[in-house]
């Protein structure tokens, strides 16, 4: 119910707050090498509903703050919750995020370091990357049991990002180092493609033309830690998406996921909206006293 | 347990701290080069990119969408009217006008990240040309 509300609130300002807007990529799990612009804070909401064999399925959420530092640097905080049905609804915890640009100027293939540490319960379940074992048997437990588990992770990734005649091509592979408990090294992955429908601009300002929607497919999955190392007892996911970038700032993001083994959720569906604040460094840059 | 924690805490701070640094370095390095003009970039665009023919230069739509593109994605820095704004250089000025629409393009395309001008790659290559055609289209500034 509030979850509903939340989102009538949020297009009833959409509605009546028409300006700018930004170009943003599609992609839930992958990252591409476009960073955040300097000075501009990017509010974001997203959800990650679920399926559960040997359990009730969930809804798990979370909000990113995201900030363009300088052009070659984006800091972000995220803070996590979910609701598993027939349970509870639970915080469970939060996640300080940066990437950094690793070469000034555009080539082939390009760069993107992201440096992430993780406090979060073992009842996070917002999947925002599939890492080592993480299997769909993970999330069966009750909130109850599951939230006394603590996770403190420091998580490294290599964004590797291309865009050739409007497509864009990105591969992140990562390494997670649990820093509690002596646990090895967990590693995944997450791929990404994806196109906008249109790649010229029509002349007047519209909300359903063809160059606001951008679509693509994500592919994101666990392989093993640093002992077992492989594809064997993990979890791989498949999911389209689609963004939708209206002439007000906001962007849409939906994607319906398909697990691809029998480790996995058998459906995910994940959805977000977002909106840019342009200029927000400088407003609060005068706030604080600055020039 | 709390050494770990420790340990990510001190990554993050460093990692942020490193940021900071920079950010203060690039800040000081702009000082320094005050009097260094901001279009010096255009001067270091390569020839062949520079000889680059725009494709849309006789579009009749292309300078009203680049004018679009304009307002969404550059006047928070350039202004609203391109004549320049508090992080963004005056785009009606004989440098830029007298650019070939290769070098702006160029610039466009790769940024210039070390100056905070963000890199446009994310905007298919028709957009990019469309917002050339806009700021070639600029009248020169009203002295």
């Amino acid at each position: 119910m509030n979850f509903r509300l939340l989102i009538l609130s949020l297009l009833a300002i959409f509605a009546v707050h028409l300006q700018a807007h930004a170009q943003e990529s599609p992609y839930l799990v992958t990252y591409d090498h476009y960073l955040e612009e300097p000075g501009s804070l990017e509010v974001e909401y997203f959800s990650n509903f679920a399926t559960q064999r040997g359990g009730p399925d969930f809804h798990a959420y979370w909000m990113e703050l995201e900030y363009g530092a300088t052009a070659w640097w984006t800091s972000e905080l995220y803070l996590d919750g979910q609701t598993t049905f027939g349970d509870s609804t639970i915080f469970t915890g939060f996640r300080l995020e940066n990437r950094f640009r690793l070469l000034k100027s555009e080539h082939v293939i390009n760069p993107v370091l992201y440096v992430e540490y993780e406090q979060i319960t073992e009842a996070d379940k917002i999947m925002k990357e599939i890492e080592g074992h993480d299997v769909e048997i993970d999330h069966a437990e009750s909130n109850a049991v599951l939230r006394q588990g603590h996770n403190h992770e420091l998580e490294l990734k290599l964004i590797l990002s291309s865009t050739h005649n409007g497509w864009n091509f990105a591969v992140n592979p990562l390494a997670v180092k649990p820093l509690t408990g002596g646990e090895p090294w967990e590693f995944g992955y997450a791929l990404g493609v994806s196109r906008p429908l249109a790649l010229k601009a029509s002349a007047k300002r519209c909300t359903f033309c063809r160059e606001n929607f951008v679509a693509g497919v994500e592919m994101y999955g666990g392989i093993g830690d640093r002992p077992s190392f492989g594809l064997s007892e993990t979890s791989h996911y498949v999911a389209p998406v689609v963004a939708w970038n209206l002439p007000s700032n906001w962007t849409l993001r939906l994607s319906p996921g398909f697990g691809l083994n029998d480790n996995s959720h058998q459906f995910l569906l994940r959805w977000g909206v977002s909106r840019e604040f342009q200029g927000f460094g400088a407003t609060m840059a005068r706030l604080l006293g600055g020039r | 347990m709390k050494r770990s924690v420790c340990r990510a805490f001190i990554v993050c701070v460093v990692t942020s701290a490193f940021g900071s640094v920079a950010v203060a370095q690039s800040a000081g390095s702009g000082e320094s080069r005050k009097d260094k003009s901001p279009y010096v970039e255009l001067s270091k665009v390569p020839a062949k990119a520079a000889a680059k023919h725009n494709p849309l230069e006789s579009d009749p739509d292309a300078v009203a969408a680049g004018s679009k593109l304009f307002e969404m994605h550059c006047a928070e820095c350039h202004g609203a009217d391109a004549s320049g704004g508090k992080k963004g250089p005056n785009l009606r000025v004989e440098e830029v006008q007298q650019a070939t629409p290769g070098s702006l393009f160029w610039v466009l395309t790769n940024g210039v990240v070390r100056r905070g001008m963000p890199v446009w790659s994310r905007l298919p290559e028709p957009q990019r040309w469309q917002l050339v055609s806009y700021i070639k289209s600029l009248p020169a500034p009203s002295r």
